[in-house]
């Protein structure tokens, strides 16, 4: 492609086809589109996980069976976020929103609504089943608080196709910046839009910038942290499934603020699909030289390649990550020299989170005060959290900062299910903390987080409810930094093993008083004393724990019990008398014999035996068996 | 991660090194080769054993105690050999609060082996992997790439009957 005419040229031939699938209106309304109907089937990890693939495949077979190859198209898309109702299947113009899609239901859908017209509506998502009518998904509580930027083409356009993306003005944003931008206003546009990484720390983006643009070297290079390796997080996942080209063009204004002309991507291997995706997604590009050399004819080159992880956590650290590319251990290393002075290869590098770059064409086609207009006075713009956990309605949301856990939770998320009671969401994965009912109403962002012990994190948002112990909980982010943490430096080594060996004692049973005042002293010192970021980090859990659950803490240690009724060691099982019919299921059960009873006679649990593997309780039809 | 297939000669064949050879030729020039051709040896061999280490070594002109050094430091890279299917647990933390342990615990008592370990006739391997991302659908479990989800403990049995 040599000049922007050609893009725009492409552009205005797919924008009909796209809109189709956003403005909700009949087909007569687009004349470039040239099908009546399209159908959309989500095609992100978890939908395939679930068979989208096969529903997929059938549905191009029955609709060639009948005939209607011509007249309808079935695009695969990325996650459109409600991955608890998934496989998820979109048809339009009627925006209907198919949840759980099974391929036995395809031959009914293609006869009663493709080809009769009539949506079936016990297979719709039931929120959007009216008297009056398919009610727009933009209305349901799901939806109806999102704002979608970094997530504005997943689950609407073909991944695999840029042309489709291009239909969505997609490489306006670097045909715009190396026409009509100098390197100095792009980085001005982000620093006045307030962008702040997404990875976590929320460092201000357009200042790591500013800051390797003042560097001068004979090589630069624009980096990209797909790691992902937040136990829980999803959203860059996402991003490079459903939307891979949005961040390519990001990495290329990057390189051209900063005077880098190569870019790599650093992205985990445990994602196979994002991978694949967006290999496909460079060489298309390549091919029509919005990556190589005279990209637009301007004279400005900029290429990307990717790296697969391979398993570490600590690779997410922007150090290890690049020592990573450079093929060693993955093992941070002290800073100063910042990776903006010298970086991959010891050439000035920045590093950026996949959702932060996925903002960045918008903020530059939009303007910053299009971005600095959302949000909170010092965290702008949105962001995108994945739902996890105790809540009803897993899956991707993206919405202002500013934006209550009290929302997210029970509007957006459905509540929690079973009714149980909200206990605690965890944000922030390993390196961060709890969030209690008491602070429901905060208006979450950057600052708000970590004066409650938090942190925002890279946007995993586990949902914890009444049936979890807190104490087990950090004792669960514990073991995995404790297995992450690359043994460099002895603060970490050392200090994440002992503060893991204190809560063990503690969940055994086995605590004492003075272990909790010896725990807040090595997380002081382990905060402290980390060379990176994942030390400095791994307290965190614990810490927040003990800050809002410190009861929990003193009813395992002073009353050796379990209030949750999850620590094993610390809970005994037993048998309800009036319950018992002593119908000997429980005892045939039991892998040690611990039960005893003869048939029709009460039956009683020996403690001593018992291993609690928790088989009795599961086979117990008259719900006589308990723990406490 | 102890395996209790411990002691398997190592059996590469010769087509296996002609990819290997193949792969180090294309590679090497690159910056940070090391990374990309251990991920290749593996899809080559399945594991990272020393004579693999080795014939990386003698192709990049690498030292071997980098090789060795790289190749234990990141949990994708194993140097024992995997089951011909790889039954993996998401330990991820929406994966755990829905029960992930309970269905590690049932696949060891199914499997008799621990996490970590190998079936001794090399039909089954068991490990716990890292969140796959899949958090809708939580717990998780895969077997080489198929992956099942929104799984209680009575699923355990019948999806390894399927693989025997």
């Amino acid at each position: 492609m040599k000049s922007l005419q050609e893009l725009n040229v492409i552009r205005d031939r797919m924008m009909d086809q796209i809109h189709f699938r956003t403005e909700h209106e009949d087909a007569s309304s687009f004349t470039g589109n040239r099908y009546r109907m399209h159908v959309l089937v989500c095609g992100g990890t978890g939908c395939t996980s679930s068979g989208s693939q096969k529903i997929i495949n059938a549905l191009e077979a029955e609709l060639e069976k009948n005939n209607l190859q011509e007249e309808i198209c079935v695009v695969k898309t990325g996650c459109y976020g409600l991955c608890a109702l998934g496989p998820i299947m979109i048809v339009y113009p009627d925006a209907a929103f198919y949840s759980m899609v099974k391929v036995e239901d395809i031959p009914e859908i293609v006869s009663e609504h493709l080809i009769n017209g009539k949506a079936v509506t016990r297979l719709l998502y039931q929120e959007t089943v009216t008297p009056d009518g398919i009610k727009s998904l933009d209305e349901t509580n799901f939806y109806k608080k999102q704002k979608r930027i970094a997530l504005r083409n997943c689950g609407i356009i073909d991944p695999e196709c840029i042309d489709e993306y291009i239909g969505t003005n997609g490489y306006q944003a670097i045909g715009k910046v190396v026409t009509e931008m100098t390197p100095d206003e792009v980085i001005q546009t982000l620093l006045d839009s307030g962008l702040r990484g997404r990875g976590g720390a929320g460092f201000p983006t357009g200042l790591k910038w500013k800051l390797a643009k003042g560097n001068d070297a004979d090589q630069k290079y624009v980096c990209c942290n797909a790691d992902e390796g937040d136990p829980g997080a999803f959203m860059d996942r996402s991003v490079l499934e459903g939307d891979p080209h949005a961040l390519l063009e990001a990495m290329a204004i990057a390189g051209y603020a900063i005077g880098a002309n190569q870019g790599y991507i650093y992205v985990r291997a445990e994602y196979p699909i994002a991978v694949q995706r967006l290999q496909i997604a460079i060489n298309q590009a390549r091919e029509y030289g919005l990556l190589g050399k005279n990209i637009f004819g301007t004279g400005f080159d900029f290429d990307i390649d990717y790296r697969l992880g391979a398993g570490a956590f600590v690779c997410g650290e922007e150090t290890a990550l690049m020592t990573s590319i450079e093929g060693n251990r993955g093992e941070p290393n002290p800073r100063p020299p910042f990776p903006a002075q010298k970086g991959l290869f010891q050439k000035p590098t920045i590093l950026n989170n996949v959702e932060t770059y996925a903002n960045i064409p918008q903020i530059i086609l939009n303007g910053a005060k299009w971005y600095s207009d959302m949000g909170t006075e010092k965290s702008k713009g949105t962001k995108v959290f994945a739902l996890g956990g105790k809540i009803e309605n897993t899956g991707l949301v993206e919405v202002p900062m500013g934006t209550t856990l009290r929302e997210i939770i029970e509007e957006i998320g459905g509540g929690i299910p079973g009714g149980k009671k909200f206990k605690a969401a965890q944000t922030g994965g390993p390196s961060g903390g709890c969030i209690p009912a008491e602070h429901f109403d905060i208006p979450i962002d950057y600052d708000n987080l970590i004066g409650i012990g938090s942190m925002m994190g890279s946007g995993g948002m586990i949902v914890l409810d009444e049936d979890d112990c807190m104490v087990d909980i950090a004792k669960f982010y514990l073991e995995f930094t404790v297995e992450e943490s690359c043994g460099k430096c002895t603060p970490c080594r050392l200090g994440t093993k002992r503060l893991l060996e204190m809560l063990e004692k503690i969940t055994n049973g086995q605590g004492c008083m003075e272990d909790l005042d010896k725990m807040e002293e090595l997380c002081l010192h382990i905060k402290a004393n980390s060379l990176c970021g994942l030390g400095q980090t791994a307290p965190n859990p614990v810490m927040s724990t003990m800050r809002y659950f410190r009861d929990e803490y003193e009813a395992h240690i002073k009353g050796k019990r379990c209030p949750a009724g999850v620590c094993k060691a610390l809970m005994s099982y037993h048998i309800e008398e009036e319950k018992c019919i002593g119908c000997t299921l429980c005892s045939r059960v039991c892998p040690v014999g611990a039960i005893t009873g003869k048939v029709k006679e009460k039956h009683v649990i020996d403690n001593d035996k018992c291993i609690k593997c928790g088989a009795c309780i599961e086979k117990c039809k008259f719900k006589a068996i308990y723990k406490k | 991660m102890a395996c209790t297939k411990q002691n398997v000669p190592f059996a590469g064949t010769k087509e296996q090194e002609t990819q290997l050879l193949k792969a180090i030729a294309e590679l090497k020039e690159e910056k940070g080769s090391l990374m990309p051709i251990l991920q290749k040896a593996q899809d080559i061999y399945g594991y990272l054993p020393i004579e693999v280490q080795t014939m990386i070594s003698d192709g990049t002109g690498i030292p071997l105690e980098k090789v060795y050094g790289v190749s234990t430091f990141y949990s994708q890279f194993s140097l024992q050999p995997k089951g011909k299917y790889k039954v993996s647990v998401c330990l991820g933390t929406a994966c755990y609060v829905k029960g992930a342990g309970k269905l590690l615990e049932k696949l060891e008592e199914v499997l008799g082996i621990k996490n970590g370990e190998c079936t001794p006739d090399g039909k089954f391997s068991l490990d716990s992997c890292r969140c796959v991302g899949a958090c809708g659908l939580a717990p998780v479990l895969l077997v080489n790439e198929d992956v099942y989800g929104r799984l209680a403990v009575d699923d355990i049995p019948g999806i390894i009957a399927k693989y025997e």
